[in-house]
């Protein structure tokens, strides 16, 4: 009699994750592995791994948007798989997108009448709308040149040394000049003064931010078209401007619709705005705005014919996913006009709860106006125990991601921390990260880094040398561990002198 | 007594969606509403809305992704609020892009050490890929220029003229001439000898093609090289190639890893390939990769410090979402290369069934070759009754989408349907195209196509009249002006600028 066992043997596949062999074999970094494995266990390795990346929420660095409501999430993971370049498949995604310009043209005051068409596209974010404003100013500028007989090979670019370095990668990638108006302390935007000024004929715009990055202040926009106004009429130059609105246009026409800076000022041609960042969706969606259809020349646009239908495109990628647009249009409608006031003024509030909590601890002296983007940036009364590089280190401990920059020339000495509120920043955290800087400073006083252990080893050596042979003197010897502290402190510190590369 | 009514208006707020005052009101379109609705209102609005765009699966003109595991979609949804270029903030996936940069490098056979990083960086697609190539190329070319004292006002580049419209895209923004060679009726790819015969001391490089949009045939870079090491032997201008692999450069290392396209051949100095199509990913994901450091210019390299430490950033875009970079990496390492390899043969076996259910129809020939891209284009034996376009309107009804397409030049008289073959296009999908196209074919054959309906009209009338005066309906006349506008609009089209 043979007797059969009838139990297989347990397969791979039975085994839980963490039970079977694929936690063990290293994780493959330079080339691809032969095998395949299970999906289960791909889903938990790179979630692990993944858990060491920051929290989105706490990363108080970003304008960009890390939180939005369950029910567009659903939207955004139905269309994931919609290729928002194929607009003759998807005719109603190509539809919100034109509903999204049109929406944001009207917000910006673009002299549309009341059922025409706005110029605009939505861009993956403001870099690529920046290189196509940038692009329709360049291309009109060059056609005007040559109508004219003048050279148009050396064009230029006017803004504040504080842009985003979107500005300098245009200008790098695109071969124009970018002359920047410096800084100086306690004056940390563009002065509209010097900006004309700097003006020639070889000018293709001048750049304006509502919102700079550093300290989230507006721009004077209003004063610069003013000014530039005048030059234009003495000069003949007709030099326009660019609105680069990417975190303010999303707040004035809320919170300061008084305030003059979009297509209200005739000069203005082109604005750009971050959809992730105050239009409040997550990651990957810009939009640019020209004032008519002549200031963005038709030899830029590009017709695609699928299938019998024209459709005009102008942007630098191609594929792209559709997610994020719907989403745009999702908060639209969600939101509408009061809702986004709702949490515009919201905001505000909580960033004034969180300058006044910083203020109260007499440390430091507030950089950010009141009005502006509604950020809190700060510095060090006092940086010669220890600077705002240490603080934003200390910070992480707790969790908060709270960035160190020192401003662009002419005001490199000023080094400030940075926190930017944004929507899901609600009041409890604002009160919790007053208390955790408070925890910080104090023991920064009680315990500073950088003297303590200089001292202790000074302390130490002087005690050597005090038996040599010149018992008078005291070398202050360098511990071998000092040298390299130093080196380190030094190299930070010239690494850190490039702050304008910042988002 | 006082009777007061207890019975209120129900709340607003519990109304069901359909039955609340959100889905009388029209939707917004110009101008941004004035209110906030609720947010299960506006989910239902858009998404009722959305349901008349077409099916992403049956989208068979795209080459880019439509399905991926859940698992992956997991993974993906949660990384959507991570911003991309936050380097320091999330080390990881920063971390992760470096590893699929490397791991595609691998898969190219880039010239590297043991344990040397590669070059190339995650863009958003094939296009922003090839602009950075591109603009790498041209800084090269006009640095060597300058160096030599010779004019660099007037670069150019040679390609085919089945380009993917990105190439033109890229040489009028960057303003860089483009050269394309010509195609032919028997030949819609570049002509690796035409292309060398057209190089001059202007030309940036030479880019060619693995897996052609139009017909999917990767052209031959091979010979490409072996006449252009030549041709720069005799000039010393030393011009690099480029290769366009958007399409075949995750199908030729699986299916024909023999294919000599890739850096193996000395004078290619950078590839692209989007992640969205055979990289098996959704749509927003591709990869440059250059040869060497030295095929990528230091000062286009921006370094950006954030809290101390310096990360080289060479993308035209800045802010974008993390998660199909994340969704690349799931794919490689769960894969691997063996996964990779059967979902390419699995795709290359439903394009034989599905040419071959074509050709037993024995009413197309088929343009497309076996080896390249899994798709297949084919065109009418005969389409003087009706046309590729009526084809693809019909099938449309089935809920298939197939593009109809005319040729660049010189080959605009060929018409062509094209089916993509992607990893979720089964069997079963595949031979139900094929009964729905026969299908299709039988209506056009029983309607009348235009002309004869206007003579099977008047043949009535034959007996009567001597004369046959063929009296067309106001309705025939416009039909024919249409057909006729349409024709002349077609041609005139760029059909090549196609995804």
């Amino acid at each position: 009699m043979v007797i059969t066992t009838t139990i297989p043997d347990s397969g791979e596949q039975l085994q839980p994750t963490f039970a079977s062999r694929y936690v063990r074999t290293p994780v493959p970094k330079y080339k691809m592995p032969a095998d395949p494995i299970p999906k289960e266990a791909a889903y938990q390795i790179i979630n692990d791994e993944l858990m060491l990346d920051g929290t989105p929420r706490l990363n108080l660095a970003s304008f960009v948007t890390t939180w939005m409501e369950p029910e567009c999430e659903k939207l955004m993971m139905a269309a994931i798989n919609k290729n928002y370049v194929d607009m003759d498949e998807y005719p109603v995604t190509t539809e919100l997108q034109n509903r999204c310009v049109n929406m944001i043209a009207r917000l910006f005051n673009a002299p549309v009448g009341e059922s025409d068409t706005a110029v605009g596209v939505g861009t993956v974010g403001s870099s690529e709308a920046i290189m196509l404003a940038g692009l329709a100013f360049k291309r009109k500028w060059q056609t005007k040149r040559k109508l004219e007989g003048k050279p148009y090979d050396k064009p230029n670019i006017v803004t504040g040394a504080n842009v985003q370095v979107c500005w300098e990668k245009f200008a790098r990638y695109f071969e124009v000049d970018l002359k920047e108006v410096k800084l100086s302390e306690g004056y940390y935007v563009m002065d509209p003064v010097k900006a004309v000024e700097m003006v020639d004929e070889n000018t293709i715009c001048v750049a304006a931010i509502l919102g700079s990055t550093l300290t989230g202040e507006f721009e004077n926009v209003k004063l610069l078209n003013e000014l530039l106004t005048k030059k234009n009429k003495e000069t003949g130059w007709d030099t326009p401007i660019h609105v680069d609105a990417a975190s303010g246009g999303f707040i004035a026409p809320f919170i300061y619709p008084n305030l003059e800076w979009d297509f209200r000022l005739p000069l203005v041609k082109s604005i750009n705005v971050s959809g992730h960042k105050y239009g409040l969706v997550y990651p990957g969606v810009g939009w640019v705005i020209w004032r008519t259809k002549e200031d963005l020349p038709e030899d830029l646009i590009f017709h695609i014919n699928y299938l019998g239908s024209d459709q005009p495109t102008f942007t630098l990628n191609f594929s792209k996913g559709s997610s994020q647009i719907i989403a745009q249009y999702y908060q639209f409608v969600r939101l509408g006009f009061e809702g986004y006031k709702n949490v515009m003024e919201n905001c505000l509030e909580n960033a004034r709860v969180l300058k006044e909590g910083i203020e109260k601890t007499g440390l430091f002296n507030i950089v950010s106006k009141e009005d502006g983007v509604p950020l809190v940036a700060f510095s060090l009364k006092d940086s010669s125990k220890y600077d705002v590089f240490e603080i934003s280190g200390s910070l992480r401990r707790f969790g908060w991601i709270v960035p160190a920059y020192t401003m662009p020339p002419n005001a490199e000495h000023i080094a400030v921390l940075r926190v930017v509120i944004r929507e899901d920043f609600s009041r409890a955290l604002a009160e919790r990260l007053i208390s955790d800087i408070e925890k910080v400073m104090k023991e920064m006083e009680t315990h500073p880094i950088r003297v303590s252990t200089k001292t202790a080893h000074v302390t130490a050596t002087v005690d050597e040398t005090q038996d040599g042979d010149d018992g008078g003197k005291k070398h202050i010897k360098k511990s071998a561990r000092e040298t390299p502290e130093e080196i380190t402190t030094y190299w930070r510190k010239l690494v850190a002198g490039k702050r304008t590369g910042i988002c | 007594m006082v009777l007061s009514n207890t019975f209120s208006k129900s709340d607003e707020s519990i109304h069901s969606t359909f039955a609340s005052r959100y889905v009388r009101t029209a939707l917004p379109r110009f101008k941004m509403p004035e209110n906030s609705i609720p947010k299960e209102a506006a989910f239902q609005i858009i998404n009722d809305e959305l349901m008349l765009d077409g099916n992403p699966r049956l989208n068979l003109a795209s080459f880019v992704t439509t399905w991926m595991e859940p698992e992956c979609d997991k993974l993906i949804m949660a990384s959507i609020n991570k911003n991309y270029v936050d380097m320091d903030e999330y080390p990881v996936t920063t971390e992760l892009q470096n590893r699929c940069v490397n791991m595609i490098a691998h898969l190219f056979n880039a010239p590297l050490g043991e344990a040397e990083a590669a070059v190339g960086v995650g863009t958003v697609g094939s296009s922003e890929a090839i602009m950075l190539a591109g603009l790498a190329f041209k800084r090269k070319w006009q640095n060597k220029r300058k160096a030599e004292g010779k004019p660099y006002d007037k670069p150019n580049i040679v390609t085919g003229a089945n380009v993917q419209v990105c190439w033109e895209k890229f040489a009028r923004y960057f303003e860089v001439e483009l050269k394309e060679v010509k195609l032919r009726e028997d030949y819609l790819v570049m002509d690796p000898v035409k292309a060398v015969e057209m190089v001059d001391e202007n030309t940036i490089c030479v880019a060619a093609i693995l897996g052609s949009t139009l017909n999917g045939e990767f052209e031959d870079v091979k010979l490409l090289n072996d006449l252009l090491v030549e041709k720069n032997k005799q000039t010393g201008w030393d011009t690099p190639i480029h290769v366009d692999a958007a399409s075949g450069g995750f199908i030729a290392p699986f299916l024909y890893p023999e294919l000599e396209w890739d850096f193996r051949l000395p004078l290619v100095k950078s590839i692209n390939v989007s992640g969205h199509k055979y990289g098996l990913v959704y749509a927003g994901i591709g990869w440059v990769i250059w040869r060497s450091k030295d095929d990528l210019p230091e000062e286009l390299i921006f370094h950006i410090n954030y809290l101390g430490t310096d990360q080289p950033t060479f993308t035209l875009n800045f802010s974008k979402g993390s998660s199909q970079v994340i969704a690349q990496y799931y794919q490689l390492i769960r894969l691997g290369f063996e996964g990779y390899k059967n979902v390419m043969e699995n795709c290359r076996e439903n394009m034989l069934v599905l040419k071959a259910g074509l050709e037993k129809t024995g009413r197309f020939n088929i343009v497309s070759k076996d080896n390249g891209v899994p798709l297949v284009a084919f065109s009418l034996k005969n389409n003087s009754c009706h046309d590729e376009f009526e084809v693809s309107d019909y099938l449309r009804r089935f809920g298939w989408i197939v593009p109809a397409y005319t040729m660049p030049p010189d080959a605009q008289n060929v018409t062509v349907l094209r089916v993509v073959i992607r990893e979720d296009f089964s069997r079963t999908l595949a031979e139900r195209l094929v009964i729905d196209i026969q299908k299709v074919l039988h209506e056009l054959d029983t309607l009348p196509s235009k002309i004869t309906a206007k003579i099977a009209l008047n043949g009535e009338n034959a007996d009567k009249n001597v004369t046959v005066v063929t009296k067309k309906s106001a309705i025939e006349t416009q039909r024919e002006i249409t057909t006729v506008w349409r024709k002349f609009v077609m041609e005139k089209k760029k059909m090549n600028g196609v995804c």
